[in-house]
């Protein structure tokens, strides 16, 4: 008997840590009262996912999100690549120090300087655009430590012989580091992914119109109290916005947990 | 012996000190794009942070002024700041222990032979991949009054009805739960992966030593895992200052500021009763203790692992 006991424990904790989900993806398809009664039996229907289609313009959110997404992606692959590089070539005078002054920023959250970030933006020009959520999370401390990681190890004699062949600086950089490194940049990816698909406070101060609003400010603003729609609806919006990432989770479940551990261990 | 080497000078021919010189030039080169940003986004910031700090409040009749600490004064005097503070802490000494106890019992049984373990470990991990936005809305199905699923459960055992988020004595304690229900799954991998690389022999041997599983785990299983833990407690750290999306949907920090956690407060006063100064001074008071965290990561737990 008692070696059922952990079995059923560890099941009925996966249960419970998947209900709010199942329960919001079962209100999303049934109509309101029907959900908040428990009518296990009640029919099924889309008019919430209608009716939140329609109250926001979440086409609109999507794109927003996805060109943020890309735009943040694309800013750290290229400052992080360098400053990754820059930190296992040869040792220079000052690296050090500033390698010290790049771990300290993994401490110094972006969403911790809101208030003085926002005048940068602001006198910067970047307040309400796509480039003023970015901006702030392209030289990621944290990027630059992973690619520090994976270029290093690569091995001495591929770099040298690259060099001995007439590559430069940057051709070495192109053709023998970056290539090593691309489990680390898949990695790197999918939690920049998943980080900024999500992000939430510092978009929320930076933008103030539907041409900019990401989708997790687009939710929270459906959703309001004062936007006066009921569960099923904001569960049918809910369910929509994290879609895309679940759907991607679900696929690529093992590369999602690597990267998560790639990032997080080295 | 004044030879030709000394006329032509040691700098301009020596190829290695050239070379040296050409791998300098290419580091900074390098480097300048990152750091030009991270002058911008993260060091001017919290310099400029501090400098806001040390002025008043400018209105359109009595422009901004220097004042000094004044600000860390009617800070400290401040009693929400106080209150707000409290609730922090309460928060990390919930929120973190609890992570790490249930991401621990979950890396346990998802690493054991257990039926059904592909879906225990999707369903553990699964929350972490969703916003906290989101995870607030569906959490307000569990928690609103009129409908709630605990009242519903509450109910099927005789309890009265519980405005979870709308009474100061559970609101805080609501908005812990959905934290660690959206950490727990993420530590959880750490610790996984942590216990995979302890081998096998270890549990053979304390077999045949006699010891219970118990012992096992205690002995030999969490002292193994020690490393991990405090990897994750900086982060769980970390989180406990940065994770507060859901307060936007659940609470707001209410009611009557019971669930205000400080970067909602540091919002509040930058963004909405627009105060920069009170919002900076405490700026530079989180920046302290992350600083103090950041000095306990490199000082306390850079001795075992090595970034070379």
């Amino acid at each position: 008997m008692s070696r059922y006991i952990e079995p059923i424990l560890a099941i009925a904790l996966a249960i419970l840590w998947v209900s709010p989900l199942v329960v919001a993806f079962w209100a999303a398809f049934h109509n309101v009262s029907d959900a908040i009664n428990f009518r296990l039996s009640a029919p099924l229907t889309l008019e919430n996912f209608r009716i939140a289609w329609d109250g926001a313009p979440w086409l609109r959110y999507f794109l927003n999100t996805f060109l943020l997404v890309t735009l943040i992606l694309a800013g750290q692959f290229f400052l992080c690549t360098l400053a990754g590089f820059a930190f296992v070539q040869t040792r220079f005078a000052g690296r050090d120090t500033v390698f010290i002054l790049v771990l300290l920023q993994l401490f110094i959250l972006p969403e911790v300087l809101i208030v003085e970030n926002y005048r940068v933006a602001a006198s910067l020009g970047l307040l309400d655009s796509l480039m003023g959520i970015g901006a702030p999370y392209m030289a990621s401390a944290f990027g630059m430590f992973l690619m520090r990681q994976a270029f290093k190890s690569v091995p001495r004699d591929l770099d040298e012989a690259a060099r001995v062949e007439g590559c430069s600086t940057l051709g070495v950089l192109w053709r023998v580091y970056v290539p090593a490194a691309r489990p680390t940049y898949l990695a790197y990816a999918l939690v920049s992914i998943s980080t900024h698909w999500n992000n939430f406070l510092w978009p929320l101060i930076v933008t103030n119109s539907e041409s900019t609003r990401p989708l997790t400010v687009g939710l929270s603003l459906f959703a309001a109290p004062e936007n006066g729609v009921d569960i099923s609806v904001i569960s049918a919006a809910t369910i929509m916005v994290i879609a895309p990432l679940l759907i991607g989770f679900l696929i690529f479940q093992r590369q999602f947990v690597q990267a998560f551990l790639t990032a997080g261990v080295k | 012996m004044a030879g030709p080497r000394a006329i032509q000078g040691p700098a301009m021919t020596d190829p290695l000190k050239l070379e040296r010189r050409r791998r300098a030039i290419h580091g900074w080169l390098l480097l300048s794009p990152a750091l030009a940003m991270l002058t911008v986004f993260a060091l001017y910031p919290s310099v400029a942070t501090f400098w806001t700090s040390l002025w008043s409040r400018g209105t359109r009749r009595n422009p901004s002024e220097f004042i000094g600490l004044e600000n860390y004064r009617a800070l400290l005097e401040d009693p929400t700041f106080w209150k707000v503070v409290w609730n922090n802490l309460l928060y990390a000494g919930v929120t973190i222990p609890a992570s790490i106890a249930i991401a621990l019992i979950m890396a346990l049984w998802a690493n054991s032979r257990i039926p059904a373990r592909s879906f225990i470990r999707t369903a553990y991990f699964t929350p972490t991949v969703l916003p906290m936005i989101a995870a607030g809305n569906l959490w307000l199905f569990f928690y609103t009054p009129s409908f709630g699923i605990l009242n519903k459960i509450g109910a099927l055992f005789g309890a009265p009805s519980v405005n979870w988020l709308g009474q100061p004595d559970t609101a805080l304690w609501a908005i812990c739960i959905v934290t660690i229900w959206k950490e727990a799954g993420f530590f959880m991998v750490f610790y996984l992966a942590a216990l995979q690389t302890i081998p096998p022999d270890l549990k053979e041997a304390a077999e045949i030593e006699g010891a219970s599983r118990w012992t096992y785990l205690r002995r030999i299983v969490l002292p193994l895992l020690m490393p991990t833990t405090l990897f994750i407690f900086v982060n769980a750290m970390i989180n406990s200052v940065k994770l507060i999306d859901h307060l936007f949907i659940l609470t707001k920090g209410g009611p009557s500021d019971s669930s205000k956690l400080i970067l909602y407060y540091i919002w509040e006063n930058a963004f909405a009763y627009f105060d920069r100064p009170a919002a900076a001074a405490m700026t530079i008071f989180v920046l302290i203790v992350l600083g103090l965290l950041a000095a306990f990561q490199f000082l306390v737990l850079e001795r075992r692992t090595h970034y070379q």
